[in-house]
């Protein structure tokens, strides 16, 4: 391959439109003899690109695909047998050139490493941004001579600090995919670029004379500057055209929110680091939405324990279902959707700004136990004024984000823990009206040509008014063109298809959650025919095959202002991002008041709430066809492969819902659910339930995502599609459904199903004040031997550990279960992707699990799936506890005594390492392992076969074959390369390795920096001092397996008013 | 003497190791004649093909393991192990009794022997041939299953002789390779007798060569005698070692429910039970079908019923012996396990197994059920069902419920898992089949020492 890090190498960017030389080669009726001839000619550069357009000629290209060339229907005799044999042979070897050449064709600028020459089997990390929402996940991107392979967060951008989220580790999969879509495609059939931008200028000219009447763009959120200029060219182009913005999992809720509460809308960006408490309604700002990322860094800093000195924030959480914040806040409130707000306003009733002035009876609306709840949240809130902050969830509606805004101000947080900024978004509108009006227009015949750039709006458009017959509405389009990833659902009904670079692939740029500006910068050239959103708008401009690069560099320089323009070019492109370029928070005057509101109204008893949530894994439907996010156990249910209509334990038990541990695969694999039909807002739905809990009563969760028919090989037919069942009246919050329970059992894919510790050394946990007292309750009953008592020597006495004694301490007051880690972990090391049905035997592969734990378990006797035995109260709101086990690396290993041909053996640093070519897979370490954390290769769960998978692989991991164990290593490829360059350093002599040089793929993508890999010999290292805090503790100590991998025991920061209800 | 109950007839007919009126030649024609003058039966035959077709329902099992992997069975993780390895455990331990009978009874005197130690050890050699085909197959690449060998490796690699699995290795290999001497070395007198007997060519040469030139002088004799003693007194440890090592597979390893030290004692007597039951099981039907009864008397049968029942208790208090140490330890671990034992989810398999291991045999108390044939033959099976499944409740239900709750998970075979086991059954019986047609079921040498012996004794 050449060129990837060859930066001088510029190759030409002047896009003289569509060659001029293809232009010429068009005019010609198709002459084979001259063809043939053409592609025999060239030589040397000149050949390679005169064949490249020859190759791109549409009509050359049209005849290939045609199943007879289209010669054939005027068939003559000046045409032999012999010339067409020779066209043929042209095609082919043209076929051959294609593969070439995956080099983009503009300069991007290493991140860390500038190099002189690419060094081969050097991998160079690249900064870009993965868009998402109105977010830039700000990323590294590792690239093995041209092939991205690993996305890690970058550290200096403001939306990640370096960390990152299980989406952003898997995007790079999505790259891959064998399942995208490869070439624009009109009705289905094969069409080239060229084509397409011929048939846009057309299309153009029509639209031109009714000044852009009937066209309509249709798009997802957009915080990308460059690409909303481009869109607002296109409406000055063609003034009368719209513009529409459809995203399906992000709720108008906090767009409204603001403009209720400020009269326009705003965005908001919180301080978590500066907050003290904290409370979520229903919010779940750890793991979704704008700033996630970075808001569980500083969240989690706060949460930081070196000593029993040592303060913590302290989080209340109020949500209807379990979501990772609220698994991770040191109190937690079930409680419906729908009474939110209520709940809301009881807060606020409480200060003193509002005491009397609200709707005083609200207190009634509650239980006992909320009340007091409402209470001690209200009370903490007050005591730490400026320093505390409300958090609104994005599902909730607009009253109850203002609710926040408005308490956020009575508490004097605002300039403090949150602030206000323009919107990140380009153009922010209400989505549900924006996607309104456009269906209102189609239906009136209003639309002839409608641009879908990105989005799948005939899969995830709410069922009633807009889509659900948008098939029919979408015939009713002259022309639709579509640009997506995969050819999906909304591509069948499209005319055109164009498929749709990732964001690996293209220039362009995005405004992070806080409005920094980020460069996305691409990695590779695009591996299919892909275009951006930018250049299929372009199509339609008098700039047609204009690309974005130009517009970005311009952008750039935009925002900079003068100097160097080549050099802050460079720059930006290094960093990723333009620094200081947050917005700054602008004044929001407050234009509402809590009392306001109308007194809410609560539930009916008994009566079934429906609520819609972004899939933990698949997010709205998007991410469908990635294995790896299908694969990943969701956070709080542990399952995989399927979404469930989620319910809680006390309404599964009303509703006669139950499930069954299957005898295959059983807790770890698979346990068959009932099925219910859900029958709501005139749409029905089958789906498996599953009880959750700590959810709260009579709400059914259904998650979003699933029931994709058209995702491709991994994601179509997978769960069921709950946009079937969801309206535009409630898109978040439903009533008024039926739920029926049927007879039938579903299997559904559950990696853990025992959530009891059964009393063992496992999870240690405590209170704050508990550790105060106690700053050893980790090692209350621990009965670890200690050190030397054995008749033999250990590996220590041996001489091992002189050198380096690398270890880890997980704390797991830090993990929330948001499992970025593990989709890292099977990025970094080639782990394979097993499918469902191996899941549900048992045997998925990832090498770092999350075991989920509830601190009043479900007790032993469910094991026999009598579900009457479920102690319901018990279930109501556990707490849980998230634990990630990684190989604990024993120094006395059971794994390495029991292996018959020495595959599993120590290393000198106290590496367990695995001997893949040694290995003949007994299977014995896996049964004497007492962590289970080994991974067998049952059959070939490698994709050997599929090209573009290849290419992602890290080079520098063993792609296993079937038939051996497998486990983590410590990425001992990461701590090599370190050690290779400490070796080479000061001149050849050497030096020793720093603390925090090796980083391992899980501790690098952790936000909550939950997860530290060091040196245990040095003292001073990080993991050396975690390892001398009382907190820590083995895991199963008592075995006197002296695992290197230790953990600290979790640490609530509970309200000495709630702790005893 | 009164005539108390030893002298009764009864009691006499049932002592008796040979029925009385056979002479050295008629014991001779008697046995030779099932090999070389009796033709096949239809109901060999159809015997035959049964046990043969399910050996083809072994080989095509082995073929689709070698195509697509060990993941065509049931085992995942956490449950590493699954019928392959209870396979081999149950197949190694029914050896066992074959080996007892022939070399310890043959030490200890124990003429009662002699009629059945042949087929007994024949039936040792199968069942550890069945065995054998298990540690080749489980591992995910079975061919690289030689690595388990100290083979002079160019790399310099050695087996890692820490490893019980090491261990195994060469008790298996050994035993089965003293196993096929001693059984070949027994033979070589009767081989010469189907040589001097057989009318036919084919048979002639076939036996002649494995006669290895035996004239049945003095000095063949002496040497024969010496070197079946010195092989007996080499097969004898080999009863207890195998099992032993068999036994640290799991006593080694730090599972719940597999380490603890009482089970080389508990394996090796839970061996020699089923192995008993497995020569029962055979016995019942080979002595009917041959006409053997006079050969096989109901005073070999029970005998072996007696060695059950003693055995059968060692296994009993095996049982509660590891109840009684998890509870008397304190082990949260193995208490916990036997709490999932009674009342887990495979809580019917260990019932099941109380229930034929520890509750049936004690019918075999009374005389009468000993001396029943049928009684003995169902018992023999349900024995072998309940060493199966002692295998099974030791090797996977301990695995499915170990330390961290959050990796417990469940077992279920495949079809596949149960298409290989039937089909080892497929290839013992074949084996078994091939035997009687082939060789001689009863030793001709020692049945005639036996009828001098009885001549000598009735004077």
């Amino acid at each position: 391959m050449d060129g990837m890090s060859d930066h001088e190498h510029k190759i030409d960017q002047d896009n003289h439109p569509p060659n001029a030389e293809e232009r010429e080669l068009r005019e010609y009726p198709l002459d084979l003899a001259a063809a043939d001839t053409k592609a025999k000619s060239g030589t040397g550069k000149q050949y390679w690109r005169s064949i490249e357009e020859l190759a791109g000629d549409p009509h050359f290209e049209d005849m290939l695909h045609r199943e007879f060339p289209r010669a054939a229907s005027e068939w003559d005799e000046s045409v032999d047998r012999r010339d067409f044999l020779k066209l043929m042979g042209a095609s082919m070897a043209l076929a051959g050139m294609a593969g070439c050449g995956r080099t983009p064709e503009q300069h991007i600028v290493p991140y860390v490493k500038q190099p002189d020459g690419l060094i081969l089997g050097k991998p160079q990390q690249y900064a870009t941004a993965m868009p998402f929402g109105a977010d830039a996940i700000g990323i590294l991107v590792e690239s093995h001579e041209g092939r991205p392979t690993k996305i890690e967060g970058n550290p200096d951008h403001p939306s990640s600090l370096g960390a990152s989220d299980s989406f952003a580790q898997a995007s790079i999969l999505d790259l891959y995919d064998p399942d995208r879509a490869k070439t624009p495609t009109y009705a289905g059939d094969i069409r080239t670029w060229a084509n397409f931008q011929e048939v846009a200028q057309g299309l153009a000219t029509s639209q031109k004379a009714v000044s852009g009447a009937g066209l309509r763009i249709l798009t997802g959120t957009i915080t990308s500057p460059v690409l909303a200029a481009q869109i607002q060219y296109v409406l000055k182009l063609f003034p009368q055209a719209k513009w529409h913005q459809w995203e399906p999992a992000v709720s108008d809720g906090s767009r409204e929110g603001a403009k209720l509460a400020f009269g326009r809308y705003l965005n908001t960006v919180y301080r978590i680091e500066k907050a003290n408490v904290i409370l979520s309604l229903d919010g779940d700002f750890l793991s979704s939405g704008p700033g996630h990322i970075r808001y569980q860094k500083e969240f989690y800093r706060r949460r930081h324990l070196s000593g029993p000195g040592d303060e913590m924030n302290r989080l209340y959480a109020v949500e209807p279902t379990p979501s990772v914040t609220g698994s991770a806040a040191d109190h937690r409130l079930p409680l419906k959707a729908s009474e939110i707000e209520a709940f809301a306003l009881a807060i606020a009733e409480k200060f003193e700004d509002y005491a009397t002035k609200l709707h005083p009876k609200l207190s009634l609306l509650f239980s006992p136990n909320a009340v007091k709840f409402i209470e001690a949240v209200a009370t903490d809130l007050q005591k730490n004024r400026g320093t505390s902050l409300v958090v609104a969830g994005e599902q909730q509606s607009a009253e109850v984000h203002a609710l926040a805004h408005a308490m956020n101000a009575a508490l004097g947080n605002v300039g403090s823990t949150v602030y206000y900024t323009e919107p990140v978004e380009a153009n922010p509108v209400n989505h549900a009206e924006s996607l309104h009006d456009l269906a209102t227009d189609i239906h009136n015949g209003k639309v002839d040509l409608l641009l879908i750039l990105g989005g799948n709006p005939v899969y995830d458009a709410p069922r009633d008014w807009a889509f659900s017959d948008f098939e029919q509405k979408l015939k009713k389009v002259h022309t639709v063109v579509h640009l997506s990833s995969h050819y999906n659902e909304t591509s069948e009904f499209s005319r055109w298809h164009i498929p749709e670079t990732h964001f690996l692939e293209s220039w362009g740029d995005a405004r992070a959650f806080d409005g920094t500006y980020s460069v996305i910068q691409p990695l590779i050239a695009p591996l299919y025919q892909a275009h951006s959103a930018f250049e299929v708008l372009a199509a339609f401009t008098d700039k047609p095959g204009v690309g974005s690069y130009d517009a970005v560099r311009e952008q750039v320089k935009a925002i900079l202002g003068g100097g160097d323009v080549e050099k802050n070019w460079r720059k930006t492109l290094n960093d990723g991002l333009i620094a200081g370029t947050a917005f700054a928070p602008v004044e929001a005057a407050a234009k509402f008041s809590p009392a306001n509101l109308p007194a809410p109204k609560t539930a009916a008893k008994e009566e079934l709430e429906f609520i819609f949530r972004p899939d933990p894994t698949i997010y709205d439907g998007r991410f469908a066809n990635n294995g790896w996010l299908q694969e990943l156990a969701k956070p709080t249910t542990k399952t995989a492969w399927d979404n469930a209509a989620l319910v809680s334990p006390a309404t599964a038990k009303r509703l006669g819902i139950g499930r069954t541990i299957a005898s295959r695969g059983g807790e770890h694999g698979q346990v068959r659910s009932s099925v219910v039909n859900i029958e709501l807002a005139g749409g029905k739905v089958t789906a498996a339930a599953w009880i959750v809990p700590g959810q709260a009563d009579d709400v059914i969760v259904l998650p979003l995502g699933y029931g994709r028919m058209k995702a491709g090989e991994t994601g179509s037919n997978k769960g069921f599609n709950a946009y079937s069942v969801r309206a535009s009246e409630a898109l978040w919050t439903a009533t008024g459904g039926k739920l029926t329970v049927t007879d039938d059992e579903y299997p559904i894919a559950c990696t853990q199903y025992h959530h009891n510790v059964e009393g063992r050394k496992i999870v240690s946990s405590a209170s704050l004040e508990e550790y105060k007292k106690n700053p050893n309750f980790a090692h209350e009953k621990d009965e670890t031997p200690p050190d030397g008592l054995t008749l033999y020597q250990d590996f220590q006495q041996l001489g091992y550990y002189k050198h380096y004694k690398w270890a880890m301490a997980i704390d797991l007051t830090k993990c929330n279960g948001c499992s970025a880690c593990v989709v890292a972990c099977q990025s970094e090391n080639n782990i394979p992707v097993v499918g469902k049905d191996q899941v549900m035997r048992g045997r998925e592969m990832h090498w770092i699990r999350i075991d989920r734990y509830y601190e009043t378990g479900l007790p032993t006797q469910t094991d026999d799936a009598k579900n009457e035995a479920v102690e319901i109260p018990a279930l109501y709101n556990p707490p849980a506890y998230f634990q990630p086990v990684p190989c604990q690396q024993c120094e006395n290993a059971p794994c390495e005594q029991v292996c018959p041909v020495g595959a599993t053996v120590h290393s000198a640093e106290g590496l367990n390492d695995m001997v893949y070519n040694r290995c003949i897979g007994t299977r014995y370490c896996s049964n004497n392992c007492p962590y289970k954390v080994r991974r067998f290769n049952f059959l070939r769960f490698q994709d050997w076969e599929t090209p573009s998978l290849k290419l992602m692989r890290n080079p520098e991991v063993t792609v296993r074959s079937r038939g051996v164990m497998e486990k983590c290593t410590y990425c001992v490829q990461r701590i090599n390369n370190v050690r290779i360059e400490s070796e080479k350093d000061n001149g050849g002599v050497g030096r020793e390795i720093r603390d925090g040089e090796i980083v391992t793929a899980c501790e690098q993508a952790c936000p909550s920096e939950a997860i530290v890999f060091g040196d245990a010999n040095d003292p001073n290292s990080r993991v050396s001092k975690l390892r001398a805090q009382q907190r820590n503790y083995n895991m199963l100590g008592e075995l006197n397996a002296r695992p290197r991998t230790t953990y600290l025991g979790a640490v609530r920061n509970l309200n000495p008013d709630l702790e005893k209800a | 003497m009164s005539e108390g109950p030893v002298n009764s007839p009864e009691i006499r007919r049932l002592a008796r190791v040979l029925e009385p009126g056979y002479n050295y030649a008629s014991v001779t024609d008697k046995i030779a004649s099932i090999v070389l003058t009796r033709p096949v039966s239809l109901g060999w035959l159809a015997g035959f093909s049964v046990s043969f077709t399910v050996l083809m329902v072994l080989l095509g099992s082995i073929a689709w393991l070698i195509v697509k992997g060990v993941g065509i069975w049931g085992i995942n993780i956490p449950i590493g192990w699954g019928f392959a390895i209870v396979n081999f455990v149950w197949w190694i331990g029914i050896g066992h009794a074959g080996t007892l009978i022939s070399a310890i009874l043959f030490l200890l005197n124990q003429q009662w022997r002699t009629s059945i130690n042949r087929f007994a050890e024949a039936m040792t050699l199968f069942a550890v041939a069945c065995a054998a085909v298990f540690p080749g197959i489980h591992v995910g690449r079975p061919w690289m299953a030689f690595y388990m060998f100290p083979y002079p490796s160019t790399m310099g690699v050695w087996p890692q002789f820490r490893s019980p699995l090491i261990w195994d290795v060469f008790a298996v290999s050994t035993y089965g390779t003293v196993s096929a001497l001693f059984w070949f070395v027994g033979l070589i007198p009767d081989l010469a007798t189907l040589r001097d007997r057989a009318t036919n060519k084919p048979a002639q040469i076939i036996y002649g060569m494995l006669a290895m030139g035996w004239r049945g002088s003095a000095r063949h004799w002496h040497r024969y005698q010496s070197a079946y003693l010195l092989l007996a007194g080499l097969a004898t440890p080999l009863v207890l070692s195998v099992h032993t090592v068999v036994s640290f597979d799991f006593a080694v390893g730090i599972v719940p429910g597999w380490h603890t030290t009482i089970f080389p004692p508990y394996f090796v007597a839970g061996a020699i039970y089923s192995g008993f039951a497995m020569v029962l099981t055979i016995a019942i039907p080979l002595r009917k079908a041959y006409g053997l009864q006079d050969f096989i008397t109901m005073r070999h049968l029970e005998n072996m019923a007696k060695v059950m029942l003693a055995t059968g208790l060692i296994v009993a208090y095996g049982y509660f012996m590891e109840f009684f140490l998890a509870l008397y330890s304190g082990n949260k671990f193995d208490m916990y396990l036997v709490d999932q034992r009674l009342h887990g989810p495979y809580s019917g398999y260990y019932f099941a197994l109380i229930l034929c291991n520890i509750i049936t045999p004690q019918l075999l108390w009374f005389q009468k059920v000993r001396t029943n044939v049928a009684a003995l033959f169902v018992m023999s099976l349900v024995i072998n069902l309940g060493m199966w499944l002692e295998r099974f409740v030791i090797v996977v239900i301990s695995l499915t419920r170990d330390f961290v709750p959050g990796a417990w998970g469940r077992y279920q075979a495949t079809f596949w898992d149960y298409s290989t086991f039937i089909g080892t059954m497929g290839l013992f019986v074949s084996l078994l089949f091939l035997f009687v047609r082939g060789l001689p079921a009863i030793s001709i040498a020692e049945m005639r020492e036996l009828v001098a012996h009885k001549s000598e004794g009735d004077e």
